[in-house]
């Protein structure tokens, strides 16, 4: 503070030459600011920023993406969406997809994490193989699980045959096709998960367990007690993070189900692209990604003020 | 005793993981009998290309990966680039209200790209851009996850290697390539890596940008393929499939570490 002061009083007493300088120095460092940031920044304005406001305008119009006509109708479009009875339909498959996939994805990752992280032979090999799913297209995921879940000729047929049961209507029958996108993205993002949780378990301290392990704590007990309590952050960063990518998730959907058998796949995201770009109303799609960006905002702002209180802790 | 029922789990784990991929390998070697064969076929009798050749006559399969290889390319150096360029000067050079740029660019991170679609969409049609590389490539440019990154890194380079490189005469370009950039190299090659994998998947902008099948790229003429050959036609689909997984499936093997070190990057900082 004191020497922001004196600095001051040090400016204001230079000679009129050297704050020329000055002067003339700032304005070369807008210059350069401008060259080098300002590319990135002007793309980051135009096609994240401008889009953002701009869907919240459209979002009030009666409007067709590719037609010159459009009607504002203010909150019209919230209130159709609200009062479509398909849309608390969507609402229930996009929790219930989040659900699934958040917590089935922690709690499969949290035990593979648990197995990799005990000094067994080849272990390493099994972590490259659990992560490998999660560098992979979503479309191209979608397909090769599509031919694996085929009721007719599929690899889970004869897999499920071994154990003396029938391939479930997969494609054409309510709930299994959500079942089959949840397990697909599951089997997507485990690896993921796990590693994740790996790095979080390699940094609980040796010692800390040998010393809860010489005060007679056994394997459960150091687990809840001491590795558990640690894991915590990372669990709520997983939380977050995965809520997030359920939320928008669209490529294996797209690809399995293209949002079927009669809309039980269809999603908040996948009801903006219908809407959007197969039904083409682009107002109406524009209110339904609004809608999603609240939820989304919503699930940022909770992270937000956990972290605080995380730091007004220690 | 307990390791014996570990190893069991771990080997089913594997298998799970990894079997649906060599299966979908296997599949683009198949023919259309042997894999509707029941009870199951597990091994193509020949292997031959037949499936790959049917893609081509399908689709411009060679241009579909030109495509896909030179947007991931041109998109992932760009993108790289601008990413540098805005984090150094972010960290070196002193501006007022510097922070507020700053603050475009972390808030971006919580802006969707899915609810910037439809405006972006209408913007590129409008300038009629649609069936265009720079339609598919210039929306997406901006890097905020990058910048972030870097500006982290950048952050931890001590001033005076900068301060001695501008007294020896350097300036900004050839402080950051002289100077920062040799310093921050695990920290690029992982966003670099993250980016190739991501532009590579991309699906669904190109969709809506490409209309044609002479822009399309992997993912994209994928769905395309299924659409001209229909649902079952598995050893044609599967064979395009394998086209599109294989190279992000070398890239992991090959560049494991660091790829991965960008991928969970975020829960590091975070």
């Amino acid at each position: 503070m004191s020497s922001h002061a004196l600095l001051s009083a040090a400016q204001s007493a230079a000679p009129p030459g050297r704050r020329a300088a000055r002067r003339k120095k700032l304005w070369r460092n807008i210059g350069v600011f401008a060259l080098l940031a300002g590319p990135n920044l002007a793309i980051l304005l135009i096609f994240t920023y401008r889009p953002m406001f701009l869907s919240f305008y459209y979002s009030m119009l009666n409007w067709n993406i590719g037609s010159d006509f459009a009607q504002f109708i203010g909150f019209g479009n919230y209130v159709e969406w609200f009062n479509d009875p398909e849309s608390a339909r969507i609402l229930g498959t996009t929790l219930l997809y989040t659900i699934a996939t958040v917590a089935g994805g922690m709690a499969l990752g949290l035990a593979l994490a648990l197995a990799l992280n005990r000094k067994l032979f080849g272990r390493g090999i099994v972590r490259t193989i659990t992560f490998a799913p999660y560098v992979l297209s979503g479309i191209a995921v979608g397909f090769l699980w599509m031919y694996i879940f085929n009721p007719n000729i599929g690899l889970l047929r004869t897999v499920l045959g071994w154990f003396g049961i029938s391939s479930p209507p997969w494609f054409t029958q309510e709930p299994w096709p959500l079942i089959m996108i949840i397990i697909v993205t599951l089997w997507k993002h485990v690896g993921y998960v796990a590693l994740i949780y790996l790095a979080g378990l390699q940094s609980v301290p040796q010692d800390l367990r040998d010393a809860a392990a010489l005060d007679g704590a056994g394997t459960l007990r150091v687990f809840r007690g001491i590795v558990l309590p640690l894991l915590g952050p990372i669990t709520f960063f997983l939380l977050i993070t995965l809520t997030l990518s359920a939320l928008q998730s669209f490529d294996l959907i797209r690809s399995m189900t293209n949002g079927g058998p009669l809309g039980s796949t269809k999603t908040l995201m996948y009801q903006v692209y219908v809407e959007g770009f197969q039904i083409g109303r682009g107002g109406y799609g524009s209110a339904v990604a609004t809608i999603l960006f609240v939820i989304l905002l919503a699930v940022t702002a909770i992270q937000m003020k956990f972290v605080e209180r995380r730091v007004h802790y220690q | 005793m307990l390791d014996g029922g570990l190893y069991v789990t771990l080997v089913i784990a594997a298998l799970v993981m990894a079997f649906p991929l060599i299966w979908m390998l296997l599949a683009s070697f198949k023919t259309t009998p042997e894999i509707s064969a029941v009870p199951i076929q597990w091994l193509p009798q020949e292997w031959n290309l037949d499936n790959f050749i049917a893609v081509a006559n399908s689709i411009p399969i060679g241009r579909m990966i030109f495509n896909s290889v030179f947007i991931t390319v041109v998109s992932t150096f760009l993108k790289v680039m601008l990413g540098l360029a805005c984090a150094y000067a972010l960290v070196f050079v002193d501006i007022p209200f510097k922070n507020v740029a700053f603050m475009i660019v972390l808030f971006t991170l919580l802006i969707p790209g899915q609810i910037t679609i439809i405006p972006n969409y209408v913007l590129v049609a409008g300038l009629d851009w649609t069936n265009t590389y720079l339609g598919i490539i210039l929306p997406g440019l901006a890097s905020a996850f990058g910048t972030f990154l870097f500006r982290q890194q950048f952050m931890q380079v001590p001033r005076s290697l900068l301060e001695a490189a501008e007294l020896d005469g350097a300036g900004h370009l050839r402080r950051l390539f002289r100077v920062v950039v040799p310093i921050s190299v695990p920290t690029i090659a992982a966003v670099t890596l993250v980016t190739v994998v991501g532009e590579w998947n991309e699906y669904l902008w190109p969709s809506l940008v490409a209309k044609s099948p002479d822009l399309m790229t992997l993912p994209v003429g994928l769905t395309h393929l299924q659409d001209l050959e229909g649902i079952q036609n598995w050893g044609v689909l599967l064979a395009a499939t394998t086209l599109l997984t294989l190279p992000m499936l070398a890239i992991f093997l090959i560049l494991q570490r660091r790829l991965v070190a960008g991928l969970t990057a975020g829960a590091v900082t975070g």
